[in-house]
């Protein structure tokens, strides 16, 4: 943050990362921790067996009313009206012509209530945008992130880790529940960002610092955004400012399928006319052949001609190779495709791969 | 990781990078701070051997999972060896930065450099301002 008058932020664990000895950076205005022990380690304990992150910067929007259904309809680009009570749905949150402002879940609450969990960086402007579009609609839109501390708890052995040691009923895969922890009402919801199975849980902010010291006491290793990175980053999970932004539409970031253009939803007609009419440039993954490792930025070249740009790079921990997420020319976007990607000024052989580049052998 | 050490015997750069000088040969390396700042180190990018590197200019990359830094020559001189090791098992470079975490072994060009370098005294201040 550059403007001196934002003032960075701490989550209810700031001290707890410090005390942990967490290497603690600036991130969407809050001071959050990077890596505790090591990326690598971390990376490889949610894969393994279960990790803990503090996500607390992230936004919480409650949207309540006889409304709230048909205005989230209107404002979000996958069908609402799909999601039962009880249910979380992906989506994107698009502009008229189709650029994604944010991507979020939504959690169905109640009939007319439900809970969008927005990127720390996008959360006033989301806002902002979904006050603006809710006022046809008999719908309040109310920020609610004060309110909630958020630890997404993942990896194999996150449901059984969590299940003893909070003694809470947890969703299934894509739900979520209303539970109580630390003796206060709080949401276990089945989603995450890992590619491994867990639970995010929004907690009361109170009770924030005694339920991580007990998940750290049942053997859950606190894990930082370095390993939330390569792990989303693994299973080709976007993330906004990276692979999504107001200048791409969901369609080229391979987000079509959370896009339903029949609700009508605001940005649906860019949406069809980009899907029936295909896009410049795709989203891909990719891995490097041999050495060198992709960052942000590098340019995706195809003999001497620069066919597109990096979005995320980084070592991959679970594949031991360079990886990463980059916009190419629609014609260069098949799997198997070569590509050299510019690191730097070198000239690293690549592949264009399948999504995810991770998968969980079953 | 162990503990912060720094050598009495090596000659330091403010950049974080350490010299072993032995007649007109040395060896570089990175500081434990330099890899501590980093984090685990997955690549290192070596120069060739033959190459001519340059005092305060950086002459190979070493690379965590999150970020690339510049490695900066202490000296002038040509390249001689490169440590291979480090291809299969860059984390020498944290487990032992002044040992089988060396980089590269140089002819100096310019052995009187070596009075511009500081001292571990001279270091540890550096790091504590």
């Amino acid at each position: 943050m550059s403007d001196a008058a934002t003032a960075t932020r701490r989550t209810p664990l700031y001290e707890r990362h410090v005390e942990l000895g967490a290497k603690i950076v600036p991130f969407a205005g809050w001071e959050m921790p990077v890596l505790y022990e090591g990326i690598r380690e971390e990376h490889s304990a949610v894969r393994r067996h279960v990790g803990m992150f503090d996500v607390s910067h992230m936004g919480e929007v409650e949207v309540e009313g006889p409304g709230a259904l048909a205005f989230l309809q209107r404002v979000l680009s996958n069908d609402v009206a799909a999601i039962e009570v009880g249910g979380a749905q992906y989506s994107c949150l698009c502009r008229e012509d189709g650029g994604v402002l944010d991507d979020l879940f939504a959690y169905r609450l109640g009939g007319d209530r439900f809970l969008l969990v927005t990127n720390a960086a996008n959360h006033e402007e989301d806002l902002a945008w979904l006050g603006q579009q809710s006022r046809p609609f008999d719908a309040i839109v109310r920020d609610v992130a004060d309110r909630y501390a958020m630890l997404a708890v993942q990896g194999p052995h996150a449901r059984a880790v969590l299940g003893s040691a909070l003694g809470i009923e947890l969703p299934p895969r894509f739900h979520v529940s209303h539970v109580r922890v630390g003796r206060r009402p709080a949401l276990a919801c089945g989603t995450g960002y890992t590619g491994e199975d867990g639970v995010e849980l929004l907690i009361d902010p109170e009770v924030a610092a005694p339920i991580w010291a007990e998940l750290l006491d049942a053997g859950v290793v606190p894990c930082g955004l370095g390993a939330r990175d390569t792990l989303r980053l693994e299973v080709c999970y976007p993330l906004h400012g990276n692979e999504l932004t107001p200048e791409r539409n969901p369609i080229e970031a391979g987000l079509g399928w959370c896009c339903k253009e029949a609700t009508g939803f605001v940005g649906s007609e860019a949406v069809a006319r980009a899907r029936a009419e295909g896009t410049p440039e795709k989203l891909v993954a990719f891995a490097i052949e041999d050495k060198g490792i992709p960052r942000e930025g590098n340019p995706v070249l195809h003999g001497d001609e620069e066919v597109g740009v990096v979005t995320s790079g980084t070592f991959a921990p679970s594949l031991e190779v360079g990886a990463g997420m980059a916009y190419v020319k629609a014609e260069l976007a098949e799997v198997g495709t070569e590509v050299e990607i510019d690191v730097r000024g070198k000239r690293r052989p690549a592949r264009i791969a399948s999504k995810p580049l991770y998968a969980k052998r079953s | 990781m162990a503990d912060a050490t720094y050598p009495e015997d090596l000659r330091y750069h403010e950049e974080h990078d350490w010299a072993r000088i032995e007649g007109d040969q040395a060896t570089f390396g990175i500081t434990w701070y330099a890899q501590d700042s980093l984090g685990e180190v997955v690549f290192f990018d070596p120069p060739e051997v033959g190459a001519t590197i340059q005092k305060d200019s950086s002459y190979a990359e070493v690379e965590s999972v999150k970020a690339v830094s510049d490695v900066i020559a202490p000296m002038s001189g040509e390249v001689v060896e490169v440590n291979d090791a480090l291809e299969d098992n860059p984390e020498k470079v944290n487990e032992d930065p002044y040992g089988g975490g060396w980089l590269v072994k140089v002819r100096l060009t310019s052995p009187e450099e070596t009075q511009q370098l500081l001292g571990v005294e001279e270091y540890r201040k550096l790091l504590e301002s």
